[in-house]
Protein backbone atom coordinates (compact mmCIF):
# COMPACT_ATOMS: atom_id res chain seq x y z
CA UNK A 1 0.00 0.00 0.00
CA UNK A 2 1.13 3.39 -0.75
CA UNK A 3 1.92 6.15 1.81
CA UNK A 4 -0.72 8.15 -0.14
CA UNK A 5 -3.68 5.58 -0.36
CA UNK A 6 -3.11 4.41 3.34
CA UNK A 7 -3.27 8.49 4.11
CA UNK A 8 -6.66 8.77 1.60
CA UNK A 9 -8.04 5.42 3.70
CA UNK A 10 -7.11 6.10 6.84
CA UNK A 11 -8.86 9.60 6.98
CA UNK A 12 -11.47 8.36 5.19
CA UNK A 13 -11.50 5.60 7.80
CA UNK A 14 -11.80 8.10 11.01
CA UNK A 15 -13.74 10.28 9.77
CA UNK A 16 -16.14 7.71 9.52
CA UNK A 17 -16.13 6.50 13.18
CA UNK A 18 -16.28 10.14 14.19
CA UNK A 19 -12.84 10.87 14.94
CA UNK A 20 -12.05 13.96 12.36
CA UNK A 21 -9.27 15.26 15.01
CA UNK A 22 -7.20 12.07 13.71
CA UNK A 23 -6.48 13.67 10.80
CA UNK A 24 -3.28 15.96 11.28
CA UNK A 25 -2.43 12.82 13.51
CA UNK A 26 -2.02 10.69 10.83
CA UNK A 27 -0.41 13.20 8.33
CA UNK A 28 2.47 13.29 11.26
CA UNK A 29 2.15 9.33 11.03
CA UNK A 30 2.41 9.68 7.34
CA UNK A 31 5.23 11.74 7.08
CA UNK A 32 7.18 9.27 10.20
CA UNK A 33 5.96 6.24 7.33
CA UNK A 34 7.79 8.10 4.96
CA UNK A 35 10.75 8.77 6.40
CA UNK A 36 11.10 4.86 7.54
CA UNK A 37 10.25 3.69 3.88
CA UNK A 38 13.38 6.30 2.53
CA UNK A 39 16.07 5.47 4.97
CA UNK A 40 19.53 4.09 3.45
CA UNK A 41 18.89 1.25 5.71
CA UNK A 42 16.12 -0.61 4.83
CA UNK A 43 16.21 -4.12 2.97
CA UNK A 44 16.52 -4.34 -1.12
CA UNK A 45 15.33 -8.16 -2.14
CA UNK A 46 17.48 -7.56 -5.52
CA UNK A 47 20.58 -7.64 -3.57
CA UNK B 1 16.01 17.02 68.12
CA UNK B 2 17.92 19.50 65.27
CA UNK B 3 15.92 20.80 62.44
CA UNK B 4 15.36 19.10 59.63
CA UNK B 5 15.00 20.96 56.30
CA UNK B 6 12.86 19.01 53.60
CA UNK B 7 14.37 21.15 50.71
CA UNK B 8 17.51 20.00 50.84
CA UNK B 9 17.42 16.29 53.20
CA UNK B 10 18.89 13.71 51.25
CA UNK B 11 18.14 9.91 51.75
CA UNK B 12 22.01 9.96 51.94
CA UNK B 13 21.98 12.16 55.08
CA UNK B 14 18.81 11.41 56.76
CA UNK B 15 20.45 7.81 56.58
CA UNK B 16 23.15 8.90 58.19
CA UNK B 17 21.29 11.22 61.16
CA UNK B 18 18.92 8.91 61.28
CA UNK B 19 21.38 5.96 62.78
CA UNK B 20 22.88 9.50 64.96
CA UNK B 21 19.93 9.90 66.34
CA UNK B 22 19.20 13.41 65.29
CA UNK B 23 16.00 12.35 63.46
CA UNK B 24 13.35 9.84 63.42
CA UNK B 25 11.46 8.05 60.70
CA UNK B 26 8.38 8.96 62.08
CA UNK B 27 9.24 12.69 62.60
CA UNK B 28 10.73 13.07 58.82
CA UNK B 29 7.60 11.14 57.60
CA UNK B 30 5.08 13.61 59.57
CA UNK B 31 7.33 16.66 57.82
CA UNK B 32 6.49 14.95 54.49
CA UNK B 33 3.24 14.53 54.84
CA UNK B 34 2.58 18.18 56.45
CA UNK B 35 3.95 18.93 52.64
CA UNK B 36 1.81 17.35 51.04
CA UNK B 37 -1.12 19.20 53.04
CA UNK B 38 0.45 21.98 52.32
CA UNK B 39 1.32 21.62 48.97
CA UNK B 40 -0.74 19.37 47.40
CA UNK B 41 -3.93 21.86 46.81
CA UNK B 42 -1.69 23.67 44.71
CA UNK B 43 0.55 21.12 43.01
CA UNK B 44 -1.16 18.37 42.60
CA UNK B 45 1.44 16.06 42.80
CA UNK B 46 -0.34 13.37 44.50
CA UNK B 47 -3.45 11.12 43.68
CA UNK B 48 -3.48 9.21 46.48
CA UNK B 49 -1.67 10.24 50.19
CA UNK B 50 -1.34 6.89 51.98
CA UNK B 51 -0.79 9.03 55.81
CA UNK B 52 -1.76 6.01 57.99
CA UNK B 53 0.10 3.39 56.47
CA UNK B 54 3.22 5.59 55.77
CA UNK B 55 3.22 6.33 59.46
CA UNK B 56 2.15 2.41 60.28
CA UNK B 57 6.11 2.06 58.13
CA UNK B 58 7.90 5.01 59.82
CA UNK B 59 7.19 3.61 63.55
CA UNK B 60 8.23 -0.11 62.37
CA UNK B 61 11.24 1.12 60.99
CA UNK B 62 12.07 3.66 64.07
CA UNK B 63 11.38 0.12 66.11
CA UNK B 64 13.41 -2.16 63.97
CA UNK B 65 16.33 0.26 64.47
CA UNK B 66 16.30 0.65 67.53
CA UNK B 67 15.78 -3.29 67.61
CA UNK B 68 19.23 -3.43 65.79
CA UNK B 69 17.59 -4.57 62.69
CA UNK B 70 19.23 -2.22 60.11
CA UNK B 71 17.99 -2.67 56.37
CA UNK B 72 20.52 -0.32 54.93
CA UNK B 73 19.81 3.26 53.38
CA UNK B 74 16.11 3.16 52.27
CA UNK B 75 14.94 2.25 56.05
CA UNK B 76 12.35 4.60 57.17
CA UNK B 77 12.63 6.83 53.89
CA UNK B 78 9.84 7.99 52.69
CA UNK B 79 8.97 7.22 48.98
CA UNK B 80 6.16 8.35 46.57
CA UNK B 81 5.20 5.78 43.77
CA UNK B 82 3.38 7.00 40.27
CA UNK B 83 0.01 5.79 40.11
CA UNK B 84 0.90 3.31 37.13
CA UNK B 85 2.82 0.93 39.68
CA UNK B 86 0.68 -1.45 41.82
CA UNK B 87 0.38 -1.02 45.34
CA UNK B 88 -1.72 -3.84 46.86
CA UNK B 89 -5.04 -2.68 48.29
CA UNK B 90 -4.81 0.83 46.60
CA UNK B 91 -6.39 1.34 42.77
CA UNK B 92 -3.63 1.93 40.26
CA UNK B 93 -5.65 4.70 38.31
CA UNK B 94 -3.28 5.41 35.73
CA UNK B 95 -4.51 8.75 35.63
CA UNK B 96 -7.41 7.26 33.71
CA UNK B 97 -10.89 6.66 34.09
CA UNK B 98 -10.86 3.67 32.28
CA UNK B 99 -9.43 2.54 35.88
CA UNK B 100 -12.26 3.19 37.70
CA UNK B 101 -12.82 0.17 40.25
CA UNK B 102 -9.28 -1.41 40.21
CA UNK B 103 -7.83 -2.52 43.01
CA UNK B 104 -4.17 -4.04 43.31
CA UNK B 105 -3.90 -7.47 44.53
CA UNK B 106 -0.44 -7.40 45.33
CA UNK B 107 2.36 -5.26 45.28
CA UNK B 108 4.72 -4.69 42.07
CA UNK B 109 7.88 -6.41 42.84
CA UNK B 110 9.62 -2.94 42.22
CA UNK B 111 7.20 -1.77 45.81
CA UNK B 112 7.81 -5.25 46.99
CA UNK B 113 11.66 -4.49 46.88
CA UNK B 114 11.09 -1.17 48.38
CA UNK B 115 9.36 -2.62 51.37
CA UNK B 116 12.09 -5.39 51.58
CA UNK B 117 14.24 -2.45 51.87
CA UNK B 118 12.17 -0.77 54.91
CA UNK B 119 11.17 2.19 52.85
CA UNK B 120 7.72 3.95 53.52
CA UNK B 121 5.22 4.06 50.92
CA UNK B 122 4.13 7.27 51.33
CA UNK B 123 1.85 7.34 48.27
CA UNK B 124 0.59 7.37 44.61
CA UNK B 125 2.17 10.15 42.22
CA UNK B 126 0.44 11.75 39.41
CA UNK B 127 1.18 11.40 36.17
CA UNK B 128 -0.06 11.86 32.18
CA UNK B 129 -2.71 9.48 31.67
CA UNK B 130 -1.81 6.17 31.20
CA UNK B 131 1.94 7.56 31.07
CA UNK B 132 1.33 8.77 27.51
CA UNK B 133 2.13 12.43 27.14
CA UNK B 134 5.26 14.11 28.67
CA UNK B 135 3.08 17.27 29.97
CA UNK B 136 1.26 15.61 32.74
CA UNK B 137 -1.51 18.09 31.71
CA UNK B 138 -3.60 15.20 30.50
CA UNK B 139 -4.71 13.67 34.26
CA UNK B 140 -8.26 12.19 35.20
CA UNK B 141 -7.25 14.08 38.94
CA UNK B 142 -6.11 17.45 36.82
CA UNK B 143 -2.69 18.53 35.82
CA UNK B 144 0.33 18.72 38.40
CA UNK B 145 2.40 21.46 38.34
CA UNK B 146 6.33 22.58 38.62
CA UNK B 147 7.41 23.55 42.43
CA UNK B 148 9.27 25.95 40.29
CA UNK B 149 6.98 27.95 38.60
CA UNK B 150 3.06 26.14 39.28
CA UNK B 151 2.02 27.67 35.83
CA UNK B 152 4.06 25.19 34.27
CA UNK B 153 4.32 21.36 33.44
CA UNK B 154 6.66 19.75 35.64
CA UNK B 155 7.36 17.35 32.43
CA UNK B 156 5.73 13.76 32.36
CA UNK B 157 4.68 10.98 32.75
CA UNK B 158 6.21 11.09 35.66
CA UNK B 159 5.27 14.74 36.80
CA UNK B 160 4.09 13.67 40.78
CA UNK B 161 6.94 12.18 41.17
CA UNK B 162 9.39 14.73 40.12
CA UNK B 163 7.43 17.63 41.45
CA UNK B 164 7.10 15.99 45.01
CA UNK B 165 10.49 15.63 45.43
CA UNK B 166 11.16 18.73 44.18
CA UNK B 167 8.71 20.48 46.75
CA UNK B 168 10.36 17.95 49.66
CA UNK B 169 6.79 15.76 49.80
CA UNK B 170 9.62 12.63 49.39
CA UNK B 171 12.76 12.18 48.95
CA UNK B 172 12.55 9.52 46.41
CA UNK B 173 9.89 7.98 43.67
CA UNK B 174 9.57 5.24 41.42
CA UNK B 175 8.76 5.90 37.70
CA UNK B 176 8.65 4.70 34.26
CA UNK B 177 10.30 5.79 31.32
CA UNK B 178 9.14 4.71 27.79
CA UNK B 179 10.27 7.58 25.62
CA UNK B 180 11.91 9.54 28.45
CA UNK B 181 9.27 9.81 31.72
CA UNK B 182 11.87 9.33 34.23
CA UNK B 183 14.18 12.15 33.01
CA UNK B 184 12.32 14.47 31.10
CA UNK B 185 10.34 15.34 34.57
CA UNK B 186 13.38 15.23 36.41
CA UNK B 187 15.24 17.33 33.62
CA UNK B 188 12.20 20.13 34.41
CA UNK B 189 12.16 19.96 38.24
CA UNK B 190 15.69 20.09 38.93
CA UNK B 191 16.11 16.87 40.36
CA UNK B 192 17.60 12.93 39.48
CA UNK B 193 16.05 10.47 37.24
CA UNK B 194 17.76 7.14 36.54
CA UNK B 195 16.76 5.03 33.32
CA UNK B 196 18.12 2.05 34.13
CA UNK B 197 19.37 -0.45 31.44
CA UNK B 198 16.12 -2.40 29.83
CA UNK B 199 14.72 -5.20 31.58
CA UNK B 200 16.78 -5.11 34.85
CA UNK B 201 14.30 -4.29 36.95
CA UNK B 202 11.33 -5.72 36.78
CA UNK B 203 7.89 -4.22 34.75
CA UNK B 204 5.38 -6.82 36.31
CA UNK B 205 2.71 -5.30 38.47
CA UNK B 206 2.80 -1.78 36.16
CA UNK B 207 0.38 -0.91 33.42
CA UNK B 208 2.12 -1.15 30.12
CA UNK B 209 2.58 1.59 27.52
CA UNK B 210 5.00 -0.65 25.42
CA UNK B 211 6.38 -3.71 26.64
CA UNK B 212 9.13 -3.21 24.67
CA UNK B 213 9.91 0.04 25.64
CA UNK B 214 9.26 0.16 28.99
CA UNK B 215 11.47 0.71 32.20
CA UNK B 216 10.90 1.37 35.93
CA UNK B 217 13.60 3.27 37.61
CA UNK B 218 13.97 6.05 40.27
CA UNK B 219 13.66 9.50 40.62
CA UNK B 220 15.63 11.56 43.91
CA UNK B 221 17.69 14.62 44.41
CA UNK B 222 21.34 13.44 43.59
CA UNK B 223 23.02 10.60 42.36
CA UNK B 224 23.90 9.06 45.05
CA UNK B 225 20.08 8.88 46.39
CA UNK B 226 18.93 7.07 42.85
CA UNK B 227 21.69 4.82 43.45
CA UNK B 228 20.47 3.60 46.71
CA UNK B 229 16.76 3.21 45.30
CA UNK B 230 18.18 1.55 42.34
CA UNK B 231 19.85 -1.00 44.14
CA UNK B 232 17.36 -1.79 46.57
CA UNK B 233 15.10 -2.57 43.33
CA UNK B 234 18.06 -5.12 42.21
CA UNK B 235 17.37 -6.73 45.42
CA UNK B 236 20.53 -5.77 47.14
CA UNK B 237 20.25 -6.36 50.86
CA UNK B 238 21.65 -2.96 51.93
CA UNK B 239 21.73 -0.79 49.24
CA UNK B 240 25.10 1.32 48.97
CA UNK B 241 26.12 3.87 46.54
CA UNK B 242 29.21 3.40 44.09
CA UNK B 243 31.67 5.79 44.51
CA UNK B 244 32.55 8.26 41.65
CA UNK B 245 35.52 7.51 39.23
CA UNK B 246 38.39 10.16 39.31
CA UNK B 247 36.50 13.16 36.94
CA UNK B 248 40.45 13.45 35.13
CA UNK B 249 39.88 9.69 33.76
CA UNK B 250 36.57 10.03 31.62
CA UNK B 251 36.22 9.91 28.74
CA UNK B 252 32.99 11.20 27.21
CA UNK B 253 31.25 11.49 23.78
CA UNK B 254 29.11 14.10 23.17
CA UNK B 255 26.59 13.53 20.47
CA UNK B 256 26.22 16.94 18.70
CA UNK B 257 24.54 16.28 15.54
CA UNK B 258 20.66 16.03 15.57
CA UNK B 259 21.00 16.30 19.79
CA UNK B 260 22.01 19.70 19.89
CA UNK B 261 20.52 21.20 16.62
CA UNK B 262 17.45 22.37 18.66
CA UNK B 263 18.14 23.99 21.94
CA UNK B 264 16.81 26.73 24.11
CA UNK B 265 19.58 29.05 24.07
CA UNK B 266 20.01 29.24 27.43
CA UNK B 267 19.53 25.04 27.72
CA UNK B 268 22.38 25.27 25.56
CA UNK B 269 24.54 27.93 27.23
CA UNK B 270 24.09 25.15 30.59
CA UNK B 271 25.31 22.07 27.99
CA UNK B 272 28.53 24.30 26.85
CA UNK B 273 28.93 24.98 30.17
CA UNK B 274 28.74 21.76 31.65
CA UNK B 275 31.18 20.45 28.91
CA UNK B 276 33.54 22.89 29.86
CA UNK B 277 33.86 22.06 33.64
CA UNK B 278 33.82 19.02 33.07
CA UNK B 279 36.83 19.05 30.94
CA UNK B 280 38.83 22.01 32.47
CA UNK B 281 38.68 18.83 35.86
CA UNK B 282 40.17 17.00 33.33
CA UNK B 283 37.48 14.48 31.44
CA UNK B 284 38.75 13.81 27.52
CA UNK B 285 35.55 14.85 25.41
CA UNK B 286 35.41 14.73 22.30
CA UNK B 287 32.56 14.48 19.51
CA UNK B 288 30.82 11.29 18.16
CA UNK B 289 27.69 10.77 16.13
CA UNK B 290 24.53 8.51 16.24
CA UNK B 291 24.09 8.30 12.00
CA UNK B 292 20.57 7.50 11.90
CA UNK B 293 19.43 9.94 14.76
CA UNK B 294 17.00 11.65 12.66
CA UNK B 295 14.89 8.38 12.57
CA UNK B 296 14.82 8.37 16.41
CA UNK B 297 11.14 10.03 16.15
CA UNK B 298 10.06 7.76 13.24
CA UNK B 299 11.27 4.79 15.00
CA UNK B 300 9.97 5.30 18.30
CA UNK B 301 6.33 6.43 17.11
CA UNK B 302 5.58 3.20 15.30
CA UNK B 303 6.79 1.56 17.78
CA UNK B 304 4.91 2.91 20.86
CA UNK B 305 1.60 3.80 19.05
CA UNK B 306 1.08 0.32 17.40
CA UNK B 307 2.18 -1.39 20.98
CA UNK B 308 -0.18 1.12 23.19
CA UNK B 309 -3.17 0.66 20.75
CA UNK B 310 -2.87 -3.40 21.11
CA UNK B 311 -2.90 -3.19 24.60
CA UNK B 312 -6.12 -0.53 24.79
CA UNK B 313 -7.91 -2.34 22.10
CA UNK B 314 -10.84 -3.76 23.87
CA UNK B 315 -11.03 -0.08 26.19
CA UNK B 316 -11.11 1.76 23.45
CA UNK B 317 -14.18 -0.54 21.85
CA UNK B 318 -15.76 -0.34 25.32
CA UNK B 319 -15.29 2.97 26.95
CA UNK B 320 -13.55 5.22 24.82
CA UNK B 321 -15.26 8.51 26.31
CA UNK B 322 -13.15 7.03 29.76
CA UNK B 323 -9.82 8.76 27.82
CA UNK B 324 -8.87 12.37 28.10
CA UNK B 325 -9.40 13.11 24.16
CA UNK B 326 -5.64 13.14 23.29
CA UNK B 327 -4.72 10.26 24.83
CA UNK B 328 -7.49 8.60 23.33
CA UNK B 329 -6.15 10.13 19.49
CA UNK B 330 -3.00 9.16 19.87
CA UNK B 331 -4.22 5.62 21.33
CA UNK B 332 -6.92 5.27 17.87
CA UNK B 333 -3.90 6.75 16.11
CA UNK B 334 -2.01 3.29 16.41
CA UNK B 335 -4.19 1.61 14.89
CA UNK B 336 -3.82 3.02 11.89
CA UNK B 337 -0.08 1.87 12.01
CA UNK B 338 1.09 -0.82 9.11
CA UNK B 339 2.64 -4.31 9.79
CA UNK B 340 5.25 -3.40 7.23
CA UNK B 341 6.49 -0.31 8.79
CA UNK B 342 6.73 -1.63 12.12
CA UNK B 343 8.87 -4.35 11.62
CA UNK B 344 10.60 -0.99 9.36
CA UNK B 345 10.88 0.49 12.92
CA UNK B 346 11.83 -2.36 14.31
CA UNK B 347 14.96 -3.43 12.33
CA UNK B 348 15.93 0.73 12.67
CA UNK B 349 15.69 0.24 16.32
CA UNK B 350 18.36 -2.50 15.86
CA UNK B 351 20.79 -0.55 13.65
CA UNK B 352 19.91 2.46 16.51
CA UNK B 353 21.31 -0.03 18.98
CA UNK B 354 24.50 -0.67 17.16
CA UNK B 355 25.03 2.64 16.89
CA UNK B 356 24.77 3.49 20.59
CA UNK B 357 26.87 0.90 21.14
CA UNK B 358 29.90 2.36 18.63
CA UNK B 359 29.82 5.71 19.75
CA UNK B 360 30.23 4.16 23.18
CA UNK B 361 33.23 2.01 22.37
CA UNK B 362 36.07 3.62 24.24
CA UNK B 363 33.78 5.94 26.44
CA UNK B 364 32.89 5.73 29.71
CA UNK B 365 29.14 7.57 28.99
CA UNK B 366 27.64 9.74 26.50
CA UNK B 367 27.17 13.21 27.43
CA UNK B 368 24.40 15.29 26.04
CA UNK B 369 21.17 17.44 26.97
CA UNK B 370 18.68 15.89 28.99
CA UNK B 371 15.55 18.26 28.19
CA UNK B 372 15.69 20.90 24.88
CA UNK B 373 13.71 23.47 26.75
CA UNK B 374 12.83 24.75 30.40
CA UNK B 375 9.72 23.40 31.54
CA UNK B 376 6.85 24.86 29.48
CA UNK B 377 3.75 26.56 30.09
CA UNK B 378 1.09 24.65 31.00
CA UNK B 379 -1.34 24.75 28.26
CA UNK B 380 1.17 25.89 25.66
CA UNK B 381 1.53 23.68 22.47
CA UNK B 382 4.36 24.87 20.85
CA UNK B 383 7.46 26.76 21.94
CA UNK B 384 9.88 29.05 19.78
CA UNK B 385 13.35 28.25 19.36
CA UNK B 386 15.48 30.12 17.47
CA UNK B 387 12.08 31.62 15.76
CA UNK B 388 10.53 28.55 14.70
CA UNK B 389 7.35 27.26 16.78
CA UNK B 390 8.26 23.70 17.46
CA UNK B 391 5.88 21.18 18.46
CA UNK B 392 6.27 20.94 22.27
CA UNK B 393 5.46 17.41 22.69
CA UNK B 394 8.28 16.35 19.83
CA UNK B 395 10.89 18.48 21.77
CA UNK B 396 9.73 16.90 24.97
CA UNK B 397 10.93 13.96 23.68
CA UNK B 398 13.77 14.22 21.36
CA UNK B 399 16.97 13.93 23.33
CA UNK B 400 15.43 10.76 25.85
CA UNK B 401 13.30 8.41 23.22
CA UNK B 402 16.82 7.16 21.79
CA UNK B 403 18.01 5.36 24.88
CA UNK B 404 14.48 3.68 25.38
CA UNK B 405 14.89 2.44 22.03
CA UNK B 406 18.21 1.06 22.56
CA UNK B 407 17.81 0.37 26.29
CA UNK B 408 21.05 1.83 27.50
CA UNK B 409 20.89 3.23 30.82
CA UNK B 410 20.87 6.74 30.81
CA UNK B 411 20.57 9.48 34.33
CA UNK B 412 19.29 13.27 33.77
CA UNK B 413 20.80 15.83 36.39
CA UNK B 414 20.47 19.14 37.02
CA UNK B 415 23.08 21.42 35.25
CA UNK B 416 21.72 24.76 36.20
CA UNK B 417 18.96 27.29 35.83
CA UNK B 418 17.58 29.60 33.44
CA UNK B 419 17.60 33.67 34.12
CA UNK B 420 13.75 32.85 34.98
CA UNK B 421 14.99 30.02 38.09
CA UNK B 422 13.74 26.95 35.77
CA UNK B 423 15.90 23.70 36.09
CA UNK B 424 18.43 22.83 33.32
CA UNK B 425 19.62 19.14 32.77
CA UNK B 426 22.30 17.00 31.57
CA UNK B 427 21.65 13.49 30.63
CA UNK B 428 24.53 10.34 30.44
CA UNK B 429 24.22 7.33 28.58
CA UNK B 430 25.96 4.03 29.16
CA UNK B 431 26.53 0.35 28.23
CA UNK B 432 25.50 -0.95 31.82
CA UNK B 433 23.85 0.61 34.70
CA UNK B 434 26.29 -0.06 37.66
CA UNK B 435 29.08 1.29 35.75
CA UNK B 436 27.20 4.90 34.42
CA UNK B 437 26.41 5.29 38.12
CA UNK B 438 30.00 6.09 39.35
CA UNK B 439 30.21 8.05 36.25
CA UNK B 440 27.40 10.06 37.04
CA UNK B 441 28.43 10.47 40.15
CA UNK B 442 32.36 12.04 39.01
CA UNK B 443 30.26 14.46 37.01
CA UNK B 444 27.36 15.92 39.64
CA UNK B 445 29.79 17.95 41.73
CA UNK B 446 30.82 18.93 38.31
CA UNK B 447 28.16 19.99 36.44
CA UNK B 448 25.34 20.40 39.36
CA UNK B 449 26.24 23.27 41.91
CA UNK B 450 23.84 23.74 44.75
CA UNK B 451 20.19 21.75 44.73
CA UNK B 452 17.39 23.85 42.55
CA UNK B 453 15.16 25.26 45.25
CA UNK B 454 11.76 25.87 44.14
CA UNK B 455 10.87 29.19 44.62
CA UNK B 456 7.37 28.29 45.90
CA UNK B 457 7.73 25.07 47.05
Amino acid sequence: MTIDAWLQAAIADARSRGLPALEPLLHVLARAMRELREADLNDDASR
Amino acid sequence: MPAVDLDTLTIESFAERLRAGELTAEQVTDLCLQRIADGNPRLNAFILVMADGARRQAREADRELAAGVDRGALQGVPISVKDLIDVAGTSTTAASRVRDGHVARHDAPVVAALRTAGAVVIGKANLHEFAFGTTNEESAFGPARNPHDPSRSPGGSSGGSAAGIAAGMALASLGTDTGGSIRIPAAACGIVGLKPRYGEISADGVVPLSRRLDHVGPLARTVTDTALVYRALRGHPRPTSPPPVPVSTLHLGVPRSYFCDVLDAEVRARFDEAVERLRAAGARIDEVAVRHAALIPATYMHLVLADAAAFHAHTLASMPERYSSGVRARLELGRYVLAEDYVRALDTQNVLRREVDSALAGRDALLLPALPIPAPLLGATAVDINGIQEPIRNLMLRLTQLFDLTGHPAIAMPAGLTSAGLPCSIQLAGADTETLLPVARACEPQITGPLPQPRSG
